[in-house]
Parts: structure tokens; sequence; C-alpha cells
């Protein structure tokens, strides 16, 4: 039996509740994106209603840990993890709003056809979910590789970032008429760009966690 | 950083049981070092060195050197009388003498060949109020000490302790007696108490030494283990065995 049953299981039901507040991120992120891309503005809305969800689950866990400060006066080690889970825990919240304002961009663009089929952007998505949910991964089994992988990942995301950039400001130039949902496009392209970052905190927090400091590279 | 006590390959023993494995270490004039530890690690060991309480356990064998000011207290013709003035100490349990209060303060000075009522006066007004007890007990000084609640009777052994203008106060788990409003207020005083004096504190109370030390030396099985400013003990120690410790994993 361990030395500090109470610690531990505490320790353990924390690290679940973040499990579970990743896999609904994650998914999340993926049904922000189908919406945009397939013009589900159900998915839409749904999406937006459910942020709630996400806020809660943020809260519940904050409660969890402060609770755990309090009565469990986590030191070294210990106390790391439960600092790093509550950044890490408003960095998820966090991402879930800028998957609720890819949904309101798709009900904006509701009753008109796109200019050209998306290609980039859910590439990007895709690069930027796989990012979160291996950041938690890393985070939840101390894996410090893959936390810098992670890290390091995000220049790829912010190159694509910067062709989507130049490939809409060149739809801008050569026509006016297509500047509306360029611009659109462009803040959809940084919601995904802002999530990759917020990937990135938590892989440093993961090295914070395990070792105290914030070195990546 | 002035360097207040220089240890250096100190090794003690109870008869053939070594209590105390070389053992190396600064402590800092003006700041307040807590010491900590499972039981029997030696801590309480170590800090009895520091003022040579432990040449009164019959058995005791001690070599390599311990510095107090340049001076190497285990060498030949210290003078062990001004070096216990010098250096005082605080139990765990408040041990006021059955006496009245203002006898409790005056009695090291009077031993140290105080006769001097006013100054004596001096002393026991000066001493109260840097315990933050005067207030308290200015209109009972002549009341038995055994009287005052366990924390004023903590107070005044530090008081007591101040009153032959010490340096150094060793304090052997000064508050594990005393309630927490008590050990709030004791903890208080040492932050004040290092502006004057360099603190040695042993204790088991890990927040307590999170609180109020500047630096922190963990001890095992006879070694320190680690010694680092707290913060860093507490945030983010080197040695696995200190994290373990800390955390609760044994001990």
């Amino acid at each position: 039996m361990s030395a500090r049953p109470q610690m531990e299981h505490e320790i353990s039901v924390i690290t679940n509740d973040l499990l579970e507040m990743t896999e609904l991120i994650d998914e999340t992120i993926r049904n922000a994106i189908k919406s945009l891309k397939e013009k589900d503005s159900d998915l839409a809305r749904e999406i937006i209603k459910d942020d709630e969800k996400i806020d809660d689950l943020e809260d519940e866990i904050k409660d969890k840990c402060l609770k755990f400060l309090a009565t469990q006066q986590p030191l070294a080690g210990d106390l790391r993890f439960m600092i790093s889970v509550m950044q890490m825990v408003r960095d998820l919240e966090r991402i879930g709003d800028h998957c609720e304002d890819i949904a309101k961009y798709t009900l904006r663009f509701e009753n008109e056809e796109y200019m050209k089929e998306l290609i980039d952007i859910p590439i990007m998505a895709d690069m930027a979910a796989k990012m979160v949910k291996n950041s938690i991964d890393a985070f939840v089994n101390k894996d410090l590789r893959l936390a810098r992988k992670v890290w390091k990942a995000d220049e790829e995301v912010d190159e694509l970032f910067r062709n989507i950039y130049d490939e809409l400001m060149g739809f801008i130039e050569r026509d006016a008429r297509k500047a509306n949902q360029s611009v659109m496009f462009l803040f959809i392209a940084a919601h995904l760009e802002r999530i990759a970052d917020y990937s990135t905190n938590i892989c440093e927090e993961t090295v914070f966690a395990m070792e105290g400091n914030y070195v990546m590279e | 950083m002035e360097s207040k006590f220089e240890i250096n390959e100190l090794n003690l023993y109870y008869g053939s049981f070594q209590a105390l494995k070389d053992i190396g270490m600064i402590i800092h004039g003006n700041k307040i070092t807590a010491l900590i530890g499972p039981s029997g690690c030696g801590k309480s060991t170590f800090l009895r060195t520091l003022n040579r309480m432990n040449d009164l356990i019959p058995g005791v064998k001690i070599d390599g050197t311990i510095k107090f000011d340049g001076g190497d207290i285990y060498g030949k013709d210290y003078d062990i009388i001004n070096l216990r003035k010098k250096v005082g100490m605080v139990f765990q349990k408040p041990n006021p003498f059955p006496k009245t209060i203002y006898e409790n303060i005056v009695y090291g000075p009077k031993i140290h060949g105080e006769r001097d009522k006013s100054k004596l006066d001096q002393i026991v007004e000066r001493t109260l109020k840097e315990v933050a007890l005067w207030e308290e007990v200015k209109d009972r000084m002549h009341k038995p000490a055994l009287g005052l609640s366990g924390g004023q009777q903590q107070r005044l052994c530090i008081a007591r302790c101040l009153a032959v203008e010490p340096e150094v106060i060793l304090m052997d788990e000064p508050t594990s007696a005393l309630d927490p409003v008590a050990t709030s207020k004791i903890e208080g005083l040492l932050e004040e108490l290092a502006e004057k004096y360099t603190i040695v504190i042993v204790t088991h109370n890990m927040q307590q030494a999170g609180r109020v030390s500047d630096f922190t030396s963990f001890f095992l099985s006879g070694k320190v283990i680690e010694t680092d400013k707290t913060k860093v003990i507490f945030s983010n120690p080197s040695d696995k065995k200190t994290e373990d410790y800390i955390t609760g994993r044994f001990g």
C-alpha cells in the first residue's frame, strides 16, 4: 500500500478529470472544424451551447486542486503538479473559447457559399488538436520527450498559418469581393494558431511539473 | 552573507553508535536555518553540537570541526561558558524555572555577574518586549512564571535566553507543544528576532520550516542529504530522498 493513500487517490481523481476534459476539448476542436467545413449549423450551435460544460469542468477541477492544496499541503513535485494542473485547465478552457468563436464564424457563413474549398485550415486544425491531446498525454505519462516534441511542433503550425495568411491576402488583393470571407478565414486560422500555442503552454507546465524549470530545448 | 558557523567533517558517536556522519555545513548569520528529517536522523544531536550541549552526555565522542565566528569550539582552551552564553537554547517543552517571571529573566544575567537593579529591570523590559510579552505580563512581573499559558511560557523562555545577549538561538521544536495561535505568535517573533540573532530551528512541521526559515537542511540517518534555500528545498529539491521525505513518502 502507498505511504500516502489519500494523497495518491486525490491526485488520480484530478488526473482522470483532466483526461476527461482533454477528451471533451479534442472532440470540440474536431467538431468546430467539421461544422465549418461541412457548414453544419446544428453542430456549430451545439458547440456554442456545450462550452458551458467545459467551463464547469474547469471549475470542478480547480475546486479539487484547491481542496488538495488546502488539506494536503503538497510540497515539491506534488506542489508543482497541482500548480501545473491549475494552469492547464485554464489553458484548456481558453481552447474551448476559441472553438466557440470558430463555431460562431460557421453560423455567419450559414447562408453563403465558400469562395473556395477548405484545405489548409482543416490540416491546421488537425495538427492543433493532436498537439493538445499529446501535450496532456505527455503530462499524465510524465513523458518529457513527448512534451518537448509537441512544443517544437508549434513551429509547423506557425508556418502553415503564415502560408494561409499569404494565400488569403492574395485573394483580398486580387478580388475585393473575397475580402470578407478571407478575413473570416484568417481569424479562424488565428484561433487555431492560438490553440496550438496553448498546447505549448501545457508542454511547458509539464516540464515545470517534472523538473521545476521551463527549459524546453 | 556572513557565515556564523562553519561545520566540517563532523562525526559524533554515542558509544559505538554513530549519530552524525561527516557533516559539512555553513550556517549564515542573521538568517533562520531549519533542520528537518525523520525522528532519529540526528538533527537534534547536531543542534546540540553547536553549543556543546552533547558534552554533558556520557560516552559521546566527537571529531571534525565547528567554527563559530572563526573559532574552533571543540579546540583546546575554547571558553565553553562564553560559547553557551553566545549560543542560547530553547527547548520543545516550555521550561521556565519555578520562580517569578522577573526572576526567570534575570537569572542568567545575575549568574554572569550583573547586580545593578536598574540594569536588570532594563533587561527584563527589553527582552519581554522583544518577545512581545511585555504588555501581557508587565503588571504581574513577580507572579510565578508557571502561571502563564504554554505559549506565554515559551516566549518567556525565549526572553530568558535573550537576557544574556546571545548571538545565536538554537530551538528544538519550540512550538510542538503549543496550540496554533501560540505557534503563530512564536513564528511571527522569529522573523523579527532574525534581524538581531542567528536562529537554528529543529522542526517536524514541514509547513513551519517552509514558513519561517531562509535555509533548510534535510538530515537522514545521521547525514546531511541537502542544504539549500528553503524555497528551493520545498519547491524543487535536488535529491530524490529529500523529495520523498517532504512529500510524505517515508518518515
